[in-house]
């Protein structure tokens, strides 16, 4: 945490826009994960992430929204977005939802190329205003469109939306997201209203999803539809797998070891899609619950013979 | 007085009736026996008042309202709960969470209560009653132990104590004795006593004759989704029709 704040300082450029990125891209697999507690693979979720960031911008730019005020209606507009079409997409299961989701995504990434007022059409929303500045009493001005501001903005919006998105997977509503994901059947016959549970699920991810959107716009000051292609959500499939989507960290700890591989192999750009496809095959035989899961068993590993030597075990 | 009727219920699959203008009444307190041949309609008839299928006729009247056709989770809230012939339980989860998680209904929280963790208090609670019935379904020395590692019987019993935490007035049983071994039968049909003596009636559906006579006050027999037979467990073994039904009408020496 503390290496996190002091980091930047000490970074050039790039390494600090990867780190920015990389923050985005945490609030994006954390709340695609949120989603997969109940159950589907939402392969519309880099869409929403567009929507944040389309929505975002425009308010930005066309209307002066200021970006403190633009970044959470991104996220509110994704949510609207998502609650739109999770309508039809809670009543699908399994294949079903993998595919539907992938064509309201699809129909949504169409618009924005269709719609040329307010979206731009094909060249989307460039020259997205800068996030301005903050003046404190006492303190220089700071610029937020600058390298290091931005780095904290996204660190701390980043920590909030995880921290946000953790409270609720370790309440007793995560617990019932979870449980439709297990059986729905029975969740529903103990009572739980599975759609209406699914909708609210996929709400609040779109939301968090609006909002890397929104810190994605604005750091890159361009957006076109061209930037939430398959590949965007290819991206965060790796991530979530690699990591395993069983526990809260797993898609984070995904994430890292993804971004480490992904720089590690910039000299040998040709052959990432080779590396990348060979961890993911490996990983789907081998570890299916992804290296978070193999993370977990080790303190366990650990603990039972521990446990059982102080007669507490079973 | 009775607590559930179902009137005139039919259920066609296609052309196949699975059910076909079915009467039936439970009062309260009894434990009725569904019991029939493969295919009579039992399960189809325990998937329509649960609210899995929509009737394609009739109703189902609980407590003096009609149930019917309301998606399970309405149903469940007033107060009617099914268990499931396979071992429907949360896999993944632990004994207590199983129960705390179908404690649902009686545990409202919010997506702002649980990101402020206000609700930490009402989940307390829920725990504590969901630790109860684990107790009362005699799991206590379990409750840490994920419910897939469990051996079968207590999976069942597992069952019971989710479909319980609904805080049921009418509790469901599909087959709740089936691949048990007799002292795991035994013990279920202790627990199911115990449960009754709570003041839930019981319905339920089982193969098992011996657990059907030696459980139930009221029998209820189907056959082609009709009614065949109804009574008291020593009516029915003495019915003919009953006897016909389930030796395919030849005489059969024990």
């Amino acid at each position: 945490m503390i290496a996190l704040c002091i980091v930047p300082f000490f970074l050039r450029a790039y390494p600090i826009e990867l780190l920015i990125m990389f923050f985005i891209n945490a609030i994006t697999v954390v709340s695609f994960r949120l989603i997969v507690t109940t159950g589907g693979y939402n392969l519309g979720h880099w869409v929403l992430v567009g929507c944040g960031a389309y929505a975002s911008a425009i308010l930005g730019k066309s209307f002066g929204v200021p970006f403190a005020v633009a970044m959470p209606l991104g996220g509110v507009m994704a949510a609207l977005v998502g609650l739109l079409i999770s309508y039809p997409l809670v009543r699908m299961k399994g294949f079903g939802f993998f595919i539907g989701s992938y064509a309201a995504g699809e129909a949504i990434r169409l618009c924005l190329i269709q719609f040329h007022y307010p979206f731009g059409g094909i060249n989307g929303v460039s020259m997205i205003p800068s996030p301005g500045t903050i003046s404190l009493p006492g303190l220089p001005t700071i610029n937020l469109s600058n390298d290091i501001p931005y780095y904290f903005l996204s660190l701390a919006v980043m920590l909030i939306c995880v921290f946000l998105m953790y409270q609720i997977d370790r309440s007793h509503l995560g617990d019932t997201f979870k449980s439709i994901h297990t059986d729905d059947l029975l969740a529903q016959c103990v009572g739980v209203n599975v759609n209406r549970y699914r909708i609210l699920n996929f709400v609040i991810a779109s939301f968090f999803a609006g909002i890397a959107g929104a810190l994605l716009a604005y750091r890159v000051g361009a957006i076109e539809p061209r930037n939430f292609e398959i590949l965007g959500l290819v991206y965060v499939l790796i991530w979530a797998v690699i990591g395993g989507t069983n526990t809260f960290a797993g898609p984070l700890i995904g994430l890292t070891i993804f971004t480490v591989i992904f720089e590690a192999t910039r000299p040998f750009e040709a052959w990432r899609p080779m590396v990348f496809g060979s961890i993911m095959v490996f990983i789907l035989v081998y570890l299916p619950g992804g290296i978070a899961d193999v993370i977990m068993k080790i303190p366990s590993a650990f603990k039972r013979p521990y446990r059982r030597l102080r007669g507490e075990g079973t | 007085m009775a607590i559930l009727e179902v009137k005139g219920l039919s259920k066609y699959f296609g052309g196949l009736a699975a059910l076909s203008d079915l009467d039936l009444a439970i009062n309260e307190g009894e434990i009725r026996g569904i019991i029939g041949p493969n295919g009579a309609g039992k399960t189809t008839l325990f998937n329509v008042i649960s609210g899995v299928y929509r009737p394609t006729k009739g109703s189902v009247i609980f407590r003096g309202s009609d149930i019917s056709g309301l998606p399970p989770d309405k149903i469940a809230k007033m107060g009617v709960v099914r268990t499931f012939q396979r071992a429907a339980l949360f896999h993944d989860f632990t004994v207590l969470k199983n129960v705390t998680i179908a404690r649902h209904l009686h545990a409202k929280e919010g997506v702002f209560g649980a990101i402020l963790g206000t609700a930490r208090q009402m989940e307390k609670e829920s725990e504590e009653k969901a630790l109860e019935l684990v107790e009362f379904m005699e799991l206590g020395d379990l409750k840490d132990e994920l419910a897939m590692n469990l051996p079968h019987g207590h999976q069942r019993a597992l069952g019971v104590a989710i479909a319980l935490a609904a805080e049921p007035k009418l509790l469901m049983l599909d087959e709740p004795v089936t691949g048990m071994n007799p002292t795991e039968k035994q013990h279920m049909l202790q627990l199911i006593k115990k449960v009754r003596d709570q003041g839930i009636t019981i319905l339920l559906v089982e193969h098992d004759m011996r657990t059907v006579m030696g459980l139930c006050t009221h029998i209820t027999v189907l056959n082609f989704g009709k009614k065949l037979a109804e009574g008291l467990p020593e009516e029915i073994q003495a019915n003919k029709a009953v006897i016909e039904a389930y030796l395919g009408g030849e005489e059969i020496a024990a």
